[in-house]
């Protein structure tokens, strides 16, 4: 540490009344992620990057010359537990900041807590919702799922595609993408022609398929995660469906190709750059951050997704943000938070405003095609 | 539209062999002991997730078949002496209340294992669809499905023909009657739960290149399967196929016919108006009738 920051530390703990024993006091950092439930393949890999970047950063000295401490409960995917454990690291172990809230339903079931408390909030859910309108203490990192759908808008519109068939499955997610592929469907002269759904634990989503084949659509949207988008893909296949098939940036891992198998061959999906991080130019200001965070999981925990990519630049963002604070005030790591500029995540590159508490744009999404077998970035297709 | 609704019941058959097949397990024990085994699910999911293991590790697909069926046997007799037999004598819900304290302890321990990942078995003979007419259905429907009348046959001779089957019967109809003849139960359980663990097993092995497999794959299954089970009535394997079946039509009709959200409320709904009519199931025995 140099002696001007010392310095610098040193004033704060005497503002705040502190003796210099407690200069190695820990930074805090709050989290509540659904490691088990329904969102696991979420939450898992988020916590295992969490306490990957605290013992990382621990071991180079930590921040501002304090350790950082992560205090994580599992919610088990259970709003109202959500809202149980925020509260008790907001009174109990009395957190600097949260990083967290796997789902959006979590996120949004502990905001009031967190906006009365005063605490800095970084979700790692999906929805607009969270960030819409803008609450003072509470960010987001993930892409919203009305990225995701734009993103593929923009595809169909490059193609000359107007008419689509939706299919959709019964969980949140699925709900709020098929809301916001209806919403934003005129904007972009899309034509909705069929809309289907089917419960996520279904074996056989054939005969929605089946009414898709009757209809006139041009394109095939399937919003979901987990594996029935896998299931539907082979549907497709099976019932003989010659239309481009979309996905959604929730299937965006390899895991979906080897369910799929061949049928997921030319399926395209909207998704963070992580899945062709290897396939970027050398010049893309992500490539060293997305290669360099993909070998350090790879080299503990076996294939990187981009869920524990959201938790990366999300615990990246919060210690930057304490880092310029100069400290846990959290009015100030607040403010600093909402000042991050050019942040360059494996998202995509974070530009945050009072306006705008993502501050991602739509370019943080590629496009990607599966062919053999492999994401492979697609530019410009067509 | 007459080509729909061709596609529909195919769907509906190829469905509902799935739910058919597991039902079959429940209706095994339900036999020999009047128990629901709340674990039959994780039977399925246990056939399935280690048959996925050993093919990834290298072993040919039959192999590793007979080898998964052969575990869960194991684990099938391992938590009949481990958790039912301690407390023999106990009344029947307590009895289902352990099965599902099992059940729950077995998806903790495929966790541990297999993590949370789905993972996908390749298909016995290729994905390449069969057509029929307007209709298609994948190769391996076929395997499901001649597997379920197979399965069916067979445990119905086991029970109407042999002296064994016979025996097993006996133990539910009445316990301390058939001890005084000479069947040994204890003999008797371990051979229900061994038996329905390798049903389990063989049902989870074809099912998983359609559906994959997860650590919480035998919820799903085992719900429908179950539901298979007492719309065919209870403890007569005959019955949860042709349940199965029903649920599985019934379910495809729903979502082509009606509307793909109300799916499940049809099929639910079908189910508590069997339990109302007709308690014992569609093709269920009176009570009486066992003696």
């Amino acid at each position: 540490m140099n002696g001007g920051l010392r310095h610098i530390l040193l004033a704060l703990l005497l503002l705040t009344g502190l003796n210099p024993a407690h200069a190695a006091e820990p930074i805090k950092i709050g989290s509540f992620l659904s490691v088990t439930g329904p969102a696991s393949f979420l939450g898992d890999p988020e916590l295992k990057t969490l306490q990957m970047v605290v013992d990382e950063v621990n071991a180079r000295g930590g921040v501002l010359g304090r350790p950082v401490q992560l205090i994580h409960y599992d919610t088990g995917g259970n709003a109202s537990d959500a809202l149980r454990y925020v509260k008790r690291l907001i009174r109990r172990d009395r957190v600097d900041l949260i990083v967290g809230g796997t789902t959006t339903g979590d996120t949004l079931a502990v905001i009031p807590e967190v906006e009365r408390e005063g605490v800095p909030l970084i979700s790692l859910a999906g929805a607009i919702e969270i960030i819409e309108p803008v609450k003072k203490w509470v960010f987001k990192v993930a892409h919203t799922d009305r990225m995701a759908a734009a993103k593929i808008y923009e595809d169909l519109n490059r193609r000359g595609l107007t008419r689509v068939a939706l299919i959709t499955g019964d969980g949140g997610f699925d709900k709020s993408g098929r809301e916001q592929l209806r919403q934003l469907a005129p904007e972009y002269g899309i034509q909705i022609v069929a809309d289907e759904s089917y419960g996520n634990r279904d074996t056989d989503i054939t005969t929605q398929l089946t009414k898709i084949r009757a209809s006139d659509a041009q394109a095939l949207i399937n919003f979901g995660f987990g594996q029935a988008p896998a299931i539907v893909t082979r549907n497709v296949a099976q019932l003989g469906i010659d239309l481009p098939l979309y996905q959604s940036h929730g299937v965006a891992s390899q895991t979906f190709i080897d369910l799929a198998g061949p049928a997921a061959e030319g399926v395209r999906l909207p998704a963070a750059a992580l899945v062709v991080a290897e396939q970027l130019p050398d010049d893309d200001p992500q490539k060293p951050v997305l290669l360099s965070y993909k070998n350090r999981y790879e080299a503990q925990h076996g294939p990187v997704s981009t869920f524990g990519g959201h938790a990366y630049d999300g615990i990246m963002i919060a210690l930057a943000a304490v880092e310029r604070a100069g400290g846990t005030d959290k009015a100030k790591v607040r403010d600093e938070i909402e000042k991050t500029q050019s942040f360059v995540g494996t998202s995509g590159i974070f530009n945050m405003t009072p306006e705008d508490h993502m501050g991602l744009s739509l370019d943080a999404f590629k496009m990607v095609e599966v062919r053999e077998g492999v994401w492979t970035l697609v530019e410009n297709a067509d | 539209m007459l080509e729909q609704l061709f596609q529909f019941l195919v769907t509906g058959i190829t469905v509902g062999s799935l739910y058919a097949l597991v039902g079959l397990g429940f209706a095994l024990i339900y036999n020999a002991s009047d128990v629901v085994n709340f674990a039959q699910g994780e039977f399925v999911m246990l056939g399935a997730m280690t048959a996925i293991s050993l093919v990834a590790v290298g072993f040919p697909l039959p192999l590793a078949a007979v080898a998964a069926i052969l575990i869960t046997i194991g684990v099938g007799l391992a938590l009949e002496r481990f958790a039912i037999e301690p407390s023999l004598g106990a009344s029947v819900v307590t009895t289902i209340i352990i099965t599902i304290g099992a059940a729950i302890f077995l998806r903790g321990v495929a966790l541990l294992i297999w993590g949370k990942d789905f993972h996908a078995l390749p298909a016995f003979s290729g994905d390449a669809p069969i057509h029929l007419g307007g209709a298609t259905l994948l190769p391996q429907s076929l395997w499901v499905m001649g597997a379920t009348v197979l399965l069916v046959v067979l445990v119905r001779a086991f029970l109407n023909k042999t002296l064994l089957g016979k025996a097993l019967l006996a133990c539910s109809v009445n316990r301390a009657a058939a001890q005084l003849v000479g069947i040994n139960v204890r003999v008797m359980l371990r051979l229900a739960y061994g038996l329905s663990a390798g049903l389990g097993a063989i049902a989870g092995i074809l099912i998983a290149p359609i559906t994959f497999s997860s650590y919480e794959a035998g919820i799903m299954l085992g719900l429908k399967g179950f539901c298979a089970a007492i719309i065919g009535g209870m403890g007569n394997p005959m019955g949860a196929v042709a349940g199965g079946l029903l649920l599985g039509v019934l379910e495809a009709l729903g979502a082509g016919l009606i509307s793909s959200g109300y799916k499940d409320a049809i099929t639910f709904l079908f189910v508590l108006m069997v339990l109302f009519f007709e308690p014992t199931g569609l093709f269920g025995h009176k009570s009486a009738d066992r003696v």
